[in-house]
């Protein structure tokens, strides 16, 4: 068998079996869309009643806060960013690296100092291979994140706020993330989690939305200082479920397409192949006609 | 009779809804119960438990790990970190 037969048979086979392999990663990222959906889905009544107390007390009672207070000047961030630990999903981590090195930038031309915090395995590499320095790192559960994860990110950047500036803390903290809008955009997105922009009561034609006056128990301010840990756990909560559905929907995205060109590939190679065997019989027979010709003559 | 719109959900997920015709909670100034027609509340749970007696059946009793809860026109949300319906009870 001729050379050329080979190295295509093995380039064929080769593809097919990367086929199989980008199929079976379509097709659990397809199945494990719905339930990261689904929690998604989940943790909003969850999210809902906390933003609606927060803001009931935020808005009702002129509590002065120090995670509402604006400051006047800041000179150092904090920036949480999002990716997933595994590659494969296209450039879902690096569209949110790239959001990031943009605020990044934006953060250190306005003279802040950054902190850096990651999420994934992907971001730890990206800052390693550059030896570029951050704070903390959190990885192995991007395409399922646990409460438990949202809770200690909550609790590391709470703290770094509540940390003067001066030794070594924070006075503002950004989230970088990607937030899933539909099965096929995804969109890298930057929100500010502290201080907290509490929206303020809006008078509306629909009464149900009026928040009434409440009563706290025990005082608003320590209802406040017990809400808003929780407020920030649930935003750093709710921004982990968006980017592992984001994360799993362009996995499949690009599964997909590389499952497609595998296709297209092994039909080219295929072609090729019978184009050299083709070659390699009409050879065969020219040498062999020539040579009855050159004995007959 | 008027009754209670009662929703527990917890951090990732809701743990029990339904109509109610009292809810008795313990907060961190004690205990409070619930009837329909309450004023405005916004309240810290203590770590404990929350019971809730819904129009038909026996009462519900919920293990809640600290969080609040709020009643607004008759509409009771139980906010837990962690929340489980404790079936033993």
């Amino acid at each position: 068998m001729g050379a050329q037969i080979r190295v295509y048979r093995q380039k064929i086979s080769s593809t097919s079996s990367m086929q199989k392999i980008f199929k079976a990663m379509e097709l659990i990222a397809t199945s494990r869309i719905g339930k990261a959906r689904a929690r998604v889905a989940a943790s909003l009544p969850y999210a809902k009643a906390i933003t609606r107390a927060v803001s009931a007390v935020a808005s009702q009672s002129e509590v002065d806060h120090p995670l509402t207070r604006e400051p006047e000047t800041s000179t150092r961030s904090a920036v949480v960013i999002c990716t997933s630990d595994r590659g494969l999903a296209g450039s879902y981590s690096s569209s949110v690296l790239k959001e990031a090195e943009e605020l990044l930038t934006k953060l250190a031309a306005e003279g802040k100092q950054v902190d850096v915090y990651l999420y994934g395995r992907k971001a730890e590499a990206y800052f390693e291979f550059r030896g570029r320095e951050y704070k903390r790192v959190w990885t192995g559960h991007t395409d399922e994140p646990l409460f438990e994860t949202a809770k200690e990110i909550g609790a590391a950047v709470l703290e770094a706020f509540n940390t003067d500036t001066t030794a070594g803390g924070v006075d503002e903290i950004h989230l970088v993330y990607t937030q899933f809008k539909s099965m096929v955009v995804q969109e890298p997105n930057v929100v500010r989690l502290l201080p907290l922009e509490v929206v303020e009561e809006k008078v509306t034609e629909n009464t149900a939305d009026i928040l009434p006056l409440y009563e706290y128990e025990p005082e608003p301010e320590q209802v406040l200082d017990a809400l808003l840990p929780r407020y920030i756990d649930s935003r750093v909560f709710a921004a982990l479920l968006q980017a592992a559905a984001s994360e799993l929907a362009a996995r499949q995205r690009a599964m997909k397409t590389a499952g497609d060109n595998a296709t297209e590939l092994i039909k080219k190679y295929t072609r090729l192949r019978n184009n050299a065997r083709q070659a390699e019989i009409t050879q065969e027979l020219t040498e062999i006609v020539a040579g009855a010709d050159s004995l007959s003559s | 009779m008027a009754q209670l719109d009662v929703e527990v959900v917890a951090a990732d997920h809701a743990v029990w809804s339904g109509a109610a015709r009292r809810v008795n909670a313990f907060t961190v100034n004690g205990d409070i119960g619930v009837l329909p027609g309450h004023t405005p509340v916004i309240a810290l749970l203590a770590a404990g438990r929350v019971e809730v007696q819904p129009l038909e059946g026996p009462r519900v009793h919920i293990k809640a790990d600290g969080g609040f809860f709020s009643v607004e026109n008759n509409r009771v949300t139980i906010v837990a970190d962690d929340a489980v319906v404790d079936a033993t009870a």
